[in-house]
């Protein structure tokens, strides 16, 4: 399985929330490999791929947020013109309902990552495997 | 003008005489012809006989409205059915509505006491009332009808909402009286500026309003805005509706009709009638109706009394626009809310904890209810989309069962405020 644990922390929409999280993982020595927030007009949620994803939500849930862990795929392509279209074209014909997406370009290897999130994880792998696109392991993951 | 001077007027000593009378004929009635009453009189150990003065009250036994709704919804009549020719009911948001049922006698009290109400405030038979009281159960609609018919005004029964139509109604009909929620009223006014309404230019003369807490500054502005002079008025459906008490022309506290609704403030803990100008319960018994008379109902609100003559000629005693609650009941854009109903829904919700805390406010005139509620792990989702699916579902919820709208707000853990363990439930901004 080359699925990817990515955290979920809810904060309130407002100022110095994130900082608590922050200081929380600092104090931990964890390490924040990719992180996106999705916002609404009175809450946020913070979305994060840490190298230690069941300690930091022990850490985080101690610490009194609400926490959750859910399977995403990161996926590794070149970083190129039309990558993303690929990616989408291929999810279109195999009819994968994505979720959410962020990514990142990773400057040594000049690969770009593509954190994705899809409402069926498995069938999502599968596909993705098949047509010869590479998945990170949590270990790959934490070694970028 | 006075509408019934030699009541309104009556000397203080033969008004009690005629309280008296009136008390022992009402608990006469209720003890011969309401089991309930009956029931309470004998565990009480009272007999209709032992009332031989209105002070005799105090040895009466009290009636609670969650008695009231044990026995809905006929168990109070006084009278046949077929004597009743209308009824109405509290909204009912806290469990059973409380029910009012009115004979012909009582529907012309009720017109009476709003008539000696709009009286008050100057209105007559030449008057043009537009009445946005919302028309049906709710009390304030037909009790300002009844009244403004009674006094031979010409009534517009246009009821609640619908702002732009109240606006053309105000200019085409040239009302010169309104009656509504206070709040409404400055609702109206606001949107009667956007549209470029000059009040000043308007017939518009006077206003009735209630049903909702208010205040001085309230009316200071609503006078300003409206160039009206506005005039509280106070009543309660388990009692008879609008027109228990009301203002007079020198708009300092508000008349109780007390020939018809004997008003008491008693020590919410004891039980004890507290003397004249003391803050307590305030306590209504009817003295004169027939459907469903009431003795020594308790409001559960707190004010105080005052028989200090007033200069308008009424001696009818003067009790102080309502201070407070004994217990958390909050008024929103006129519906009874009571945080228990709040938590009533949220414990029912899936994966809610009953961690919340009510903010009330006041914006654009209008009440609003924001319900906070702490985030849980059950509610929570990585997807925005089901956490706002979640707020939708309280929210419907708490619609349903408040009958009043409100904006669900999810809040972090252990964010809303905890003193000795106990959540601070209610935080009310209305600044009124």
């Amino acid at each position: 399985m080359n699925q990817v644990q990515q955290l979920s922390v809810f904060l309130e929409n407002k100022a110095g929330r994130i900082s608590g999280v922050s200081a929380i993982l600092k104090e931990n020595d964890i390490n924040i490999r990719a992180l996106t927030i999705a916002e609404s007009q009175n809450y946020g949620v913070l979305r994060m791929i840490v190298n230690r994803p069941d300690k930091a939500l022990t850490v985080l849930k101690s610490a009194g947020f609400v926490v959750k862990k859910n399977p995403v795929l990161a996926v590794e392509v070149d970083d190129r013109e039309g990558i993303l279209h690929d990616i989408m074209k291929l999810c279109g014909s195999a009819e994968l309902n994505i979720e959410y997406l962020y990514s990142f370009v990773e400057q040594v290897s000049g690969k770009a990552i593509f954190f994705m999130r899809f409402e069926g994880t498995e069938a999502a792998e599968k596909v993705f495997s098949e047509n010869g696109f590479r998945l990170l392991s949590e270990e790959e993951v934490c070694l970028i | 003008m006075i509408w019934d001077k030699k009541y309104e007027t009556m000397p203080r000593s033969e008004l009690a005489d005629l309280q008296g009378q009136r008390l022992r004929a009402i608990a006469e009635k209720v003890y011969d012809r309401v089991p309930f009453y009956k029931a309470k009189f004998d565990a009480h150990g009272v007999k209709p006989s032992d009332i031989r003065s209105i002070a005799d009250i105090a040895a009466l036994p009290f009636t609670t409205k969650d008695e009231m709704r044990d026995v809905y919804p006929y168990g109070l009549l006084a009278c046949p059915l077929s004597d009743i020719i209308e009824i109405h009911t509290s909204s009912g948001t806290t469990g059973k509505p409380v029910v009012d049922a009115y004979t012909r006698a009582d529907i012309d009290l009720w017109g009476e006491s709003m008539a000696r109400t709009l009286s008050m405030g100057g209105a007559g038979k030449d008057d043009i009332l537009q009445n946005a009281y919302g028309y049906g159960l709710f009390t304030g609609g037909l009790g300002a009808h009844y009244g403004a018919q009674r006094i031979g005004a010409t009534c517009i029964p246009i009821s609640g909402g619908n702002t732009k139509r109240q606006l053309d109604f105000l200019r085409d009909f040239g009302s010169t009286a309104l009656t509504c929620t206070p709040s409404y009223s400055l609702y109206i006014a606001e949107a009667g500026r956007e549209e470029g309404i000059d009040f000043e230019k308007l017939p518009l003369k006077r206003g009735f309003f209630g049903a909702e807490p208010w205040s001085d500054n309230m009316r200071a502005e609503i006078e300003e805005k409206l160039k009206i002079k506005a005039y509280d008025i106070f009543g309660l459906t388990e009692i008879i509706g609008p027109g228990v008490a009301a203002e007079c022309e020198c708009q300092n506290l508000l008349h109780v009709f007390e020939d018809y609704y004997y008003p008491e403030i008693i020590n919410p803990d004891t039980g004890a009638v507290l003397p004249e100008g003391e803050k307590g319960e305030l306590v209504f018994t009817t003295l004169t109706k027939e459907g469903t008379p009431l003795i020594r109902y308790r409001t559960r609100d707190i004010t105080y009394i005052t028989r200090d003559p007033c200069p308008c000629g009424r001696t009818h005693v003067k009790m102080h626009r309502l201070l407070g609650r004994t217990d958390d009941m909050l008024i929103i854009r006129g519906v009874n809310v009571f945080p228990s109903q709040v938590e009533q829904v949220l414990v029912k919700a899936e994966g809610v904890e009953p961690h919340y805390q009510l903010i009330v406010d006041r914006r654009d005139n209008m009440d609003c209810l924001e319900v906070q509620v702490e985030m849980t792990e059950n509610l929570f989702s990585d997807e925005l989309k089901y956490i706002e699916q979640k707020e939708k579902e309280i929210e419907h919820q708490l619609k349903e069962s408040l009958l009043v709208h409100s904006r669900v707000k999810l809040v972090e853990p252990k964010s809303i405020a905890r003193s000795e363990g106990k959540a601070k439930r209610i935080v009310d901004k209305r600044n009124i």
